[in-house]
């Protein structure tokens, strides 16, 4: 019986100091942290994709609040989450736009042309690595999924050896832009519907060559959204681009287009 | 003079089936001057020559037409004469795209006479004379990595070269070209090694020739029967990859290269024996580096030849030379069947370091998917690097590329011999491939944000 007393008695004593000196460290060592910075993360929307530069929502919270960051690189939150976070902050809301992945490429297995039987890695920079890939062109959407297997929202499917964004599901973090080896994954406006899908610059009879769908620089889609002066498309080398500052809306241009590479949203946002 | 056998093996290596006997006694034949030829500015490591031919004009046999750019770098000279046509993006073997000279041939080769550098007497000319023909005439190392030759001559000022190794191990299966020099251009390949001699001030030479290649090993010892000086015609095992430089080394010196050193850190300097013949053609004949020999082989070409060809024949030019291909060709190789390139079509051209191209049918190529790993070993064992590719492998296929580079993948040669031996058929020299080209893109992006950080 005794031996019982002492083992409670001694439990107890151990216990009681324990939670006096817990108490004394919750009194003098207590870190103070900033109330915002629990606030903040709050608001965030929590996806953890990185899209701002940072490991986390915790830690863009943390240098937002310590001011490191500014407000406004959360893609998924978007306009509603970043005028939140300028509200705690105190500061004004930055403008922000959402942003979504934009694949430049439309090229698929009937239409742009293979030139081998590529049986190696499934992974983008590998199939780049063999021989330069097995698509004749060599500035187009090789097919193996790296950026699908990056995407943290699952928004992007491989479909007949083409990638394809589903812009509802893009949250723009710009994870596939990074990973994609062609460098054919481009940010853009979520409002913009009309784009060019493809990235290949050269002269047109060396992009016929390789691929149906493949635009050529024939300027066909500047004439008819009313010419150089109406901004709506910028040329790089043979290769046509939405100036997305001034994005061209009219439908009419996709069926213009000679080379069936200007595609409205609709086209490839079926979903799963 | 004496012939010795190397007594030092390296760990791993494998027996891939040589099939040299398709090739190997076809004595080297020139093809007919194709009609066009399509020369790379990029034949070589390091930086693409400048182009300095615009299209429309016309150009002699030997004509500089790229300029060396950079320290790392070699000029081009045209091949044949006749027109520039154009200068256009062309894909190369190894499947990057760089600038290349097309040039239409005259009919008439006559009418236009090559333009060739000063003929020199090695045994007069000085050092500096010699070194610098070596860089003007275009030579680089015609084994397959193209290292320019004259940079590899150069040595820094603190390290000596005490061992000059001429590599004629010629591991690749198939390939015979380097056989057919060493048996045919004996007599060049010793002029190359006196005029490197002098360069280099004398270190002694190695001349390093795989076991299974007798007859150069009797040619060899022919020509250098009466050369004075530390020679030596080391035999190696027949083992891939011998020819690999780091293991000659080993084999012929006993001495290991360092991870990331050059062989200039262990005093020693390998040159393929088709570079030493090049060298020897530029100094005493004055003749730029405008054509190599090539092996044409496999069982999918009619007729397996080695064919010295123009630099920039197209790999159609070559198969029709050789009688076409046979009904059935699966794949089509440029170089060995080991680390050579798989190439999509056959309007690519030849470069400096093309040593063979093989046309390969279902019967000699193996279609299969990996599987995953099944802890056997066989690739440690193979591996010459000593790495651990099995590790390395699953590494990468995790992505998790940091422990690949602490497990050393850096240091891989990418020869193969793991891939090979693998009973899961995984493709482990290609995820090596993966992770290099990773790391160093890694370093690549670190080094310029370090270089605009000091900018600011």
């Amino acid at each position: 019986m005794t031996a019982i007393l002492t083992a409670i008695a001694v439990i107890a004593a151990v216990g009681a100091i324990a939670a006096l000196a817990l108490a004394i460290a919750d009194k003098y060592l207590a870190v103070q942290e900033d109330p915002r910075i629990g606030l903040v993360t709050a608001a965030l929307p929590g996806a953890n994709c990185g899209g701002c530069g940072f490991a986390g929502c915790g830690d863009y919270a943390r240098a937002l609040v310590e001011g490191t960051a500014a407000p406004g690189a959360c893609a998924p939150g978007g306009e509603a989450v970043n005028a939140e976070i300028a509200n705690i902050l105190g500061v004004a809301a930055a403008a922000t736009e959402r942003r979504v992945a934009l694949v430049k490429c439309c090229g698929t297995r009937a239409e742009a042309v293979r030139v081998g039987d590529y049986n190696g890695i499934c992974d983008c920079a590998s199939a780049a690595a063999t021989a330069g890939g097995d698509k004749g062109c060599r500035f187009g959407c090789l097919g193996y999924g790296a950026c699908a297997n990056v995407c943290p929202k699952h928004a992007i499917r491989i479909e007949d050896g083409l990638a394809i964004v589903d812009k509802r599901l893009c949250i723009g973090c710009g994870k596939c832009v990074a990973v994609c080896p062609r460098r054919l994954i481009e940010l853009v406006p979520a409002k913009a519907t009309i784009h060019v899908l493809c990235n290949n610059p050269v002269r047109g009879p060396e992009v016929t060559k390789v691929c149906g769908v493949g635009c050529i620089g024939c300027h066909l889609c500047e004439k008819n959204s009313g010419g150089k002066e109406a901004g709506h498309f910028t040329f790089n080398g043979f290769l046509a681009k939405v100036n997305y500052e001034n994005p061209p809306t009219d439908a009419v241009l996709v069926d213009k287009c000679p080379r069936k590479c200007i595609r409205e949203d609709a086209h490839f946002e079926t979903g799963h | 003079m004496k012939t010795v056998k190397s007594a030092f093996k390296f760990h791993g290596g494998v027996h891939p089936q040589y099939n040299k006997e398709l090739a190997r006694d076809k004595a080297i034949e020139p093809i007919p001057l194709p009609k066009t030829l399509a020369i790379s500015m990029s034949q070589h490591l390091g930086a693409p020559a400048k182009c300095i031919v615009k299209p429309g004009e016309h150009v002699a046999k030997g004509q500089l037409i790229g300029e060396r750019n950079g320290f790392i770098s070699v000029p081009v000279h045209a091949s044949a004469a006749g027109t520039v046509k154009a200068i256009e993006s062309r894909q190369g073997p190894a499947g990057s795209w760089a600038d290349a000279v097309i040039i239409e041939t005259d009919a008439n080769q006559a009418e236009t006479p090559p333009v060739l550098l000063a003929p020199l007497d090695w045994k007069t000319a000085t050092k500096d004379e010699l070194l610098a023909r070596v860089n003007d005439a275009g030579i680089c190392g015609m084994g397959g990595a193209g290292f320019p030759t004259s940079v590899k001559l150069s040595p820094p000022p603190d390290k000596h070269c005490e061992y000059l190794v001429l590599n004629g191990a010629e591991c690749e299966p198939y390939l015979t070209a380097d056989f057919r020099v060493m048996l045919e251009h004996a007599d060049k390949i010793r002029i190359g090694v006196e005029i490197m001699r002098k360069i280099l001030n004398g270190p002694a030479v190695r001349i390093a020739v795989e076991a299974n290649k007798p007859e150069a090993i009797t040619a060899l010892e022919k020509a250098f029967a009466d050369i004075d000086g530390n020679v030596e015609i080391v035999v190696l095992p027949v083992l891939y990859p011998q020819g690999s430089e780091k293991h000659q080394i080993y084999a012929a010196t006993k001495r290991l290269v360092p991870p990331g050193a050059l062989p200039i850190a262990v005093g020693c300097v390998v040159e393929n024996v088709g570079t030493v013949a090049a060298i020897a053609d530029a100094v005493t004949n004055g003749a730029p580096l405008v054509s190599r020999v090539t092996t044409v082989s496999g069982d999918g070409i009619v007729e397996p030849k080695n064919v010295l060809a123009p630099i920039g024949t197209s790999y159609a030019d070559l198969a029709a030379f050789c009688g076409g291909e046979h009904e059935g060709v699966r794949k089509v190789i440029s170089g060995g069947t080991m680390m050579g390139f798989n190439v999509p079509h056959l309007a690519i051209a030849t470069t400096k370091t093309t040593s063979g191209l093989l046309f390969l049918t279902e019967k000699n190529i193996f279609q299969y998917s990996s599987e995953p790993c099944i802890n056997c070993g066989r690739c440690l064992r193979a591996c010459p690097m000593q790495l651990n590719p099995a590790g390395i492998s699953r590494a990468v296929e995790a992505d998790d590329i940091a422990t690949a580079e602490h497990l050393g993948v850096m240091n891989c040669i990418e020869c193969g011999a793991c891939s090979f031996g693998c009973p899961a058929y995984r493709s482990i020299t290609h995820l090596c491939r993966r992770a290099k080209n990773s790391i160093r893109a890694r370093m690549a992006a670190e080094k310029a944000k370090a270089a605009a950080a000091k900018k600011v």
